[in-house]
């Protein structure tokens, strides 16, 4: 790796951590403080409850509060169907935008509430400024708060003893919408338009170029739906190549505040949480293994870039860093950003469930493909979505401490809980239910007719798109190896993926959460294996590497493995 | 389940207005007074025209213009519906439109630079970018097409790399992101060149 890519990984990873611990901080608080803000605020948030006639003091167990987020995400499920179906005679639609087809609204519909953002259209040229600003950038605010008010959820069910209750949902949809989400929208919204970032209700402008041509220019309400895709990492870009798109993403500058915002939130709730549980030395261990997994797809997939693809080497171009340009594989890449800018956007965005790219997974070497590949298949841990990272995680922390316990032959304990055969079984459930449906999904698409008519790529490569397909949805990422086509079977397929990989890890959480708030507080003992110091991390890394790592790894040899040998 | 249902029809009214109208509205109202020309699309003008955008390439064809990098999009350097080419690393495809973007620019290019060979090609010349609208080329692609516009136009070489360099933009404070050179606004200072 050059200096300046280095140097850029190091510059990010202290700016994470510099702005991600104040943030995590004030969200201990937003959830836990009886009134967040003044007088003012808090007559603004009563209202919204009354509103709504329901009673915030009112706590809710975990059945009653995964239940309100059901019937709610339903609902907006409906809506957004409808709006996308029905745009075409609805207003804000300058440039005319006839009405989705049913398969793909249903898809979008899915993707957007899942917050996954996986996206079978283009934006500028299917979607009314209707469709994108009140449906489906309310969903990124949405969808990402209900993430965040599920952790918020969890996180009080390790914290309380003897409780029944996690917490009213309505409450905390309501403060991680206002007190998180919003103001931090605001902030990088303005700083994007600076940069370059259109914000418009006026349509797309004809040009008459240089030479005479006729040229179209989309633009529309971009920068407030790019804050938050980024923010609540949703992903789902206005513009069709997303982030590489010089009117979602114009320069190195606004690269790299969009590249925070993908993991600013996520990092920032694993203090949040060492605050709740008033463990911080077991948050930094967690934090610790985040870093190393990171770091590792970092230093994969940008050497990987640098050097190349074969065919570029083979062809015989200048592909050498240095003299005027940054080299290697250049392939649906931008000059702007380079390799070191899109290899590590690319780990990041998959590392949490962001899935927005700033340039194309497809084109990807065998080996930088495979990073983003494996890290969407871990489950989104390493930070991870906004909410579901974290308690995605949990699963992971449970399974080390119960592998520990093992070992050393105790009862495990995590937090003072002592963790019994239903919370196994939960944790269980909630780290493997999703890569087993992945890899279920993408043979059945493999071994199909109508699944093989997705492949854009033939060969090997077409295996790893429709594998990376069915990861990215399963796991609520939205990336894609975007060859990957529409059709009737993969919108289908692609969103029972979404709506299973979502809410089955979430209500697993759920569970989780609240069998460990009915338990008692167990002081600490001289047996009690601890969970943070060195080697905690190096248990809790083992054991991601050892759970979902070794189940893609099958797939992995018959993908980008083999891809990488043939030449 | 009633109840959460009422609660969930009102909260979606309340939130789509907060969040789907009066965030973007009310972000719109600052972006078009705070900054008008990027909130609008960065839109470039010249004799009362939209001639296109500082953040979008367009097709520039013959030796006197500097050339964009390849593009994907249907046509070329649409603006209206971005893409990757998205051919994966093993494609012949791929290999296809390189071997003939390297060949396309070796004989465009060959005449005012003696020797050039396959070699000097930077790759950013011979791949699609990612959006198929990449305002820029990298510095040495610019540099390879200064001999052809100094020739073609008549003006000193020095002249050409002084316009490039004034036309490229660095890194974004000086570490962020990486150099490149605005295709469209590099071609426009040229004709200003012309004609004055």
């Amino acid at each position: 790796m050059s200096g300046q890519g280095i140097s850029q990984i190091v510059v990010y990873a202290i700016a994470l951590v510099a702005l991600g611990y104040p943030l995590g901080l004030w969200m201990a608080r937003v959830f836990t403080a009886r009134r967040v803000g003044g007088r003012a605020l808090g007559a603004v948030e009563t209202g919204f409850y009354r509103a709504l006639r329901t009673d915030a003091s009112k706590e809710q167990d975990w059945k009653s509060y995964g239940k309100t987020v059901l019937v709610f995400t339903v609902l907006f499920w409906a809506l957004l169907y409808a709006l996308q179906r029905l745009q075409g005679h609805l207003f804000l639609n300058p440039d005319g935008m006839k009405g989705v087809p049913s398969h793909l609204s249903l898809n979008t519909a899915a993707s957007f509430v899942t917050n996954t953002n996986w996206q079978f259209y283009g934006g500028e040229s299917t979607m009314s400024y209707l469709t994108q600003m009140a449906g489906l950038a309310v969903q990124n605010f949405v969808s990402a708060a209900v993430g965040i008010a599920v952790m918020a959820a969890v996180i009080r069910g390790i914290a309380r003893r003897s409780s029944a209750t996690l917490g009213n949902f309505w409450v905390d949809l309501y403060r991680g919408l206002v007190y998180i989400l919003l103001p931090l929208a605001v902030i990088v919204t303005a700083i994007l338009i600076w940069q370059g970032v259109p914000q418009t209700l006026h349509g797309h402008v004809t040009a008459t170029t240089v030479q005479g041509a006729q040229q179209t220019i989309a633009r529309g309400p971009v920068a407030s739906q790019i804050a938050i895709k980024q923010l609540g990492t949703n992903g789902g870009g206005f513009y069709n190549s997303n982030s590489a798109v010089p009117f979602e993403n114009p320069t190195g500058l606004s690269n790299f505040v969009e590249m925070l915002a993908i993991l600013l939130i996520p990092a920032a709730q694993v203090f949040m949480f060492g605050k709740m549980v008033l463990a911080r030395r077991h948050a930094l261990a967690v934090l610790a293994a985040m870093f190393v997994v990171f770091l590792v797809g970092v230093a994969i997939a940008l050497p990987a870039e640098q050097h190349g693809s074969a065919v570029l080497r083979n062809a015989g171009v200048n592909i050498t860093m240095g003299h005027g340009q940054s080299g290697g594989n250049m392939a649906d890449k931008e000059v702007r950003f380079g390799q070191a800018d899109t290899a590590l956007w690319a780990t990041a965005t998959t590392d949490a469930s962001n899935g927005s790219v700033d340039g194309g997974h497809d084109a990807f070497t065998p080996l930088g493909g495979a990073v983003p590949l494996v890290n969407i298949f871990l489950g989104e841990v390493i930070f991870g979505g906004v909410g579901s990272g974290l308690y995605g995680m949990f699963f992971y922390i449970v399974i080390a401490v119960f592998v520990a316990g093992l070992m050393v032959g105790r009862t495990p304990e995590w937090l003072g809980k002592k963790l019994e055969a239903r919370e196994i079984k939960y944790a269980a459930l909630g780290a493997l239910f999703v890569p087993t449906m992945v890899l279920a999904l993408a043979a059945l698409s493999i071994v199909t007719k109508s699944g093989l008519a997705s492949i854009y790529n033939s060969g090997v490569h077409g295996f790893t798109e429709t594998l990376y397909a069915y990861d990215s949805q399963g796991n609520n990422n939205g990336s894609a190896f975007a060859g990957f086509g529409l059709t009737n079977f993969s919108a289908d397929f692609g969103s029972i993926a979404m709506l299973l990989g979502r809410f089955v890890p979430m209500f697993a959480a759920l569970a989780l959460g609240g069998a460990l708030a009915q338990k008692k507080i167990v002081p600490a003992s001289a047996g009690t294996f601890r969970t943070d110091g060195p080697t905690f991390v190096v248990l809790l890394v083992g054991v991601i590497a050892l759970t979902a790592g070794l189940m893609i790894f099958p797939a992995l040899t018959l993908g980008p493995i083999v891809e990488g040998l043939m030449h | 389940m009633v109840r959460a249902a009422i609660s969930s029809v009102i909260a979606i009214v309340v939130l789509t207005a907060v969040f789907g109208f009066a965030y973007p509205l009310v972000m719109t109202g600052f972006g078009q007074v705070a900054f008008s020309r990027q909130a609008n699309g960065s839109l470039i003008h010249a004799n009362g025209k939209v001639v296109g955008s500082k953040l979008a390439a367009q097709s520039f064809s013959g030796p006197r213009y500097f050339h964009e990098r390849p593009s994907a999009t249907s046509p070329a350097y649409n603006a209206g519906a971005t893409t990757f080419a998205n051919l994966g690393p093993t494609n012949s495809d791929l290999a296809k439109n390189v071997k003939a973007a390297a060949a396309a620019i070796l004989k465009l290019e060959g005449p005012y630079n003696p020797g050039l060979t396959i070699h000097d090609i930077p790759v950013d010349a011979v791949t699609t970018s990612g959006s198929g609208i990449d305002p820029d080329i990298s510095p040495a692609y610019a540099q390879l097409q200064a001999h052809r516009i100094a020739a073609v136009r008549h003006l000193p070489l020095a002249t050409v790399e002084n316009l490039i360099h004034e036309n490229t933009t660095g890194r974004s404070w000086g570490f962020f992101g990486e150099a490149g050179v605005n295709v469209l606004e590099l071609n426009l200072a040229l004709d200003r060149q012309a004609a004055s």
